[in-house]
């Protein structure tokens, strides 16, 4: 079933396509420190693609690569049927690919709305003088931008903060906020490190029910990276696991559970 | 009114003119700080670096002449034209750009997640890599700035406070201009970062590089930007500063004037540079006015920065700072 190039259809009914973000072979060191070690794997358009393992096992390196923050000494990444040239992070982002950070990297000094408005810098063209001199088109601009920006506010239920300084806000909904700003960017490829590390038990359940709602309703491709084996069982559609740099299970959450390899690695990290 | 007060009045004007001067040479420092994180050491030769280039462009002077001359054997000093202020001062404006791109492509971009004390250095090396290249394109004799500013006595202030007050006072039309142009390039610059979209950029930059890049901001772009930026403002400070008292090498040491401005503002502050410049100017002219005459004067030359000190032991963030709380 997964094999087919024009996708699958998943138990509760949501269509896969095929393939949009290929990664063959990637190695990437630090030094003599080896944080991935020949990967290959890929993400179907649509699905919610989960990237497990223990500590140290080389997931947001992963996400970093993907999203050019890392190089890889080895490797190629493809990206919509393309091999990709090597590209800054920057660049990989005006490709539609929007991320968040394990440790939330948000612009603490500007309000909720201004951070989130961040997300949209890439979706205005107006110029330095065009803004100064044509007024009309940058203001048509802005609303848009703003109506876009009120849109996902609204979704992701921070109303009531929006013009709260990000730095006095609690950690789960800064993760919020963070995932808020991604979406703006209205990306095609929406990549998340942990976002329900440090959380309660009831942030965690608002944040699965928001990223399956994105996913849902905007049809965004997601992959994202978790600690926790229960949360990503009922979230992803197919999981790669990595344990010390290497993949060791690639399939549906019920395929990765029973793979001997998996069950051994995670036994060996269960009480951390 | 009583007379010391009328004089005091007079001072208090003429402090907050000169403020505003040390006021546009710190936010020079405040921009490319908040931005990248570095101390420009160079602030000061960059608006000793324009001016230079302004009255060069201006007379029609032929950079290098010297070096062409000894290379070449030639004897060409001038193209033999002069050329209009405002056009000179777009042409130097276009020269600070390239500065601001060489800075970043030669150097800054090399330097990257160095210590900061590292890149302090470094623009330790191109403040005086910048007057070398500034002797050498335009020699380094004083020379005479004039854009056209209105420059000596207003005479309309004059009357009217003499009418009133039965004392003329004395203020000059290059400060009052100053003031004015000042106030515009400030609130400019607001409109700029809050409006725009490399506005934005640049204050998401100076926020957080990594989520900066997240969303597709490119930072050596901005970078290049905000230099240039720097650039514009020292060439403003320049053009001012040369106009008041020639364009020589101690327009450079404006920047140690900017020092204590930034203590007192702190120093990712705009308003804190502002403010910080208006409270030194006002201040060391009063603190002249009315201590100078029983210490034998000249306090100006310290009195800012013992200002600066007294705030440094007991509000070490700046006026607009955030309270700095150590993580234990
Ligand atoms: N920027 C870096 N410099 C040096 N080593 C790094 C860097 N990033 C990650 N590593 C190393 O790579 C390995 C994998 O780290 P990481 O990808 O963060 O793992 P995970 O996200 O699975 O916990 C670790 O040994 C880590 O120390
Ligand atoms: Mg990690």
């Amino acid at each position: 079933m997964l094999d087919a190039s024009e996708g699958y259809i998943t138990e509760d009914g949501r269509k896969i396509g095929g393939v949009v973000m290929e990664m063959k072979n990637i190695t990437l060191r630090f030094g003599g420190v080896v944080a991935i070690k020949d990967i290959s794997f890929d993400i179907r358009e649509g699905e919610i693609r989960a990237i497990i393992g223990p500590n140290g096992a080389g997931k947001s390196s992963m996400l970093n690569v993907i999203s050019g923050f890392y190089v890889p000494q080895e490797g190629e990444v493809w990206f919509h049927g393309q091999k990709r040239p090597p590209m800054r992070p920057y660049e990989v982002a005006r490709q539609g690919i929007a991320r968040t950070f394990q440790n939330i990297a948000l612009f603490e000094g500007m309000s909720v709305l201004d951070n989130v408005m961040t997300g949209r810098l890439n979706y205005m063209q107006a110029g330095l003088f065009a803004q100064a001199i044509w007024r009309g088109k940058a203001e048509r601009e802005e609303t848009e931008n703003r109506e876009a920006v009120e849109k996902i506010i609204d979704f992701l239920e921070i109303q009531h903060i929006r013009k709260t300084p990000v730095s006095r806000l609690p950690y789960g909904l800064k993760k919020r906020v963070e995932l808020a700003r991604a979406l703006a960017a209205e990306p095609k490829l929406l990549l998340l490190d942990e976002p329900m590390a440090g959380m309660n038990v009831e942030e965690k359940e608002d944040m699965s029910r928001f990223i399956l709602d994105v996913n849902d309703e905007f049809g965004t491709t997601i992959a994202l990276i978790e600690h926790d084996m229960g949360v990503v069982m009922d979230l992803s559609d197919r999981v790669v696991v990595m344990d010390y740099g290497k993949k060791i299970g690639d399939g549906t959450p019920d395929e990765v559970r029973n793979n001997q390899e998996v069950i051994d690695a995670y036994l060996g990290v269960a009480h951390d | 009114m009583s007379d010391q007060l009328i004089y005091a009045t007079e001072v208090i004007l003429n402090g907050l003119m000169a403020g505003v001067l040390y006021a546009l040479v710190a936010l020079g420092f405040v921009l490319i700080y908040k931005a990248s994180g570095i101390f420009n050491y160079a602030q000061g030769v960059m608006a000793l670096f324009a001016a230079m280039t302004l009255v060069g462009i201006m007379n029609g002077q032929v950079p290098f002449a010297h070096l062409i001359n000894a290379i070449f054997g030639a004897h060409i000093t001038h193209f033999g034209w002069n050329v209009p202020a405002l056009l000179a001062i777009l042409m130097t404006m276009a020269v600070m750009v390239l500065m601001a791109w060489c800075v970043q492509h030669f150097v800054m971009r090399h330097l990257v997640g160095q210590e900061p004390i590292i890149l302090f250095m470094a623009t330790i090396g191109l403040a005086y890599f910048l007057e070398g290249v500034a002797d050498l394109m335009w020699g380094s004799e004083i020379k005479t700035l004039d854009v056209g500013l209105p420059q000596g006595l207003n005479v309309w202030i004059d009357d009217t406070t003499y009418g009133i007050f039965g004392y003329g006072f004395f203020i000059d039309n290059l400060d009052i201009v100053a003031t004015v142009i000042a106030a515009i390039l400030v609130a400019a610059l607001v409109a700029f970062s809050q409006y725009t979209k490399q506005g934005r950029a640049m204050r998401a930059v100076a926020d957080d590089h990594q989520a900066a890049l997240s969303v597709g901001i490119s930072l050596s772009f901005i970078w290049v930007l905000v230099w240039s930026v720097a650039g514009f403002v020292a060439l403003v400070a320049g053009i001012m500063w040369g106009t008041k008292s020639g364009v020589q090498f101690s327009l450079s040491l404006i920047a140690l004037k900017a020092l204590p401005v930034l203590m007192l503002g702190g120093f990712t502050s705009i308003p804190g540079a502002i403010v910080g410049g208006l409270i030194i100017g006002v201040g060391e002219k009063l603190f002249e006015f009315a201590i100078g005459p029983l210490v034998g004067g000249a306090t100006e030359n310290w009195f800012a920065y013992v200002l600066a000190l007294i705030f440094l032991v007991f509000r070490p963030q700046g006026l607009f700072g955030e309270k700095i709380i150590e993580r234990v």
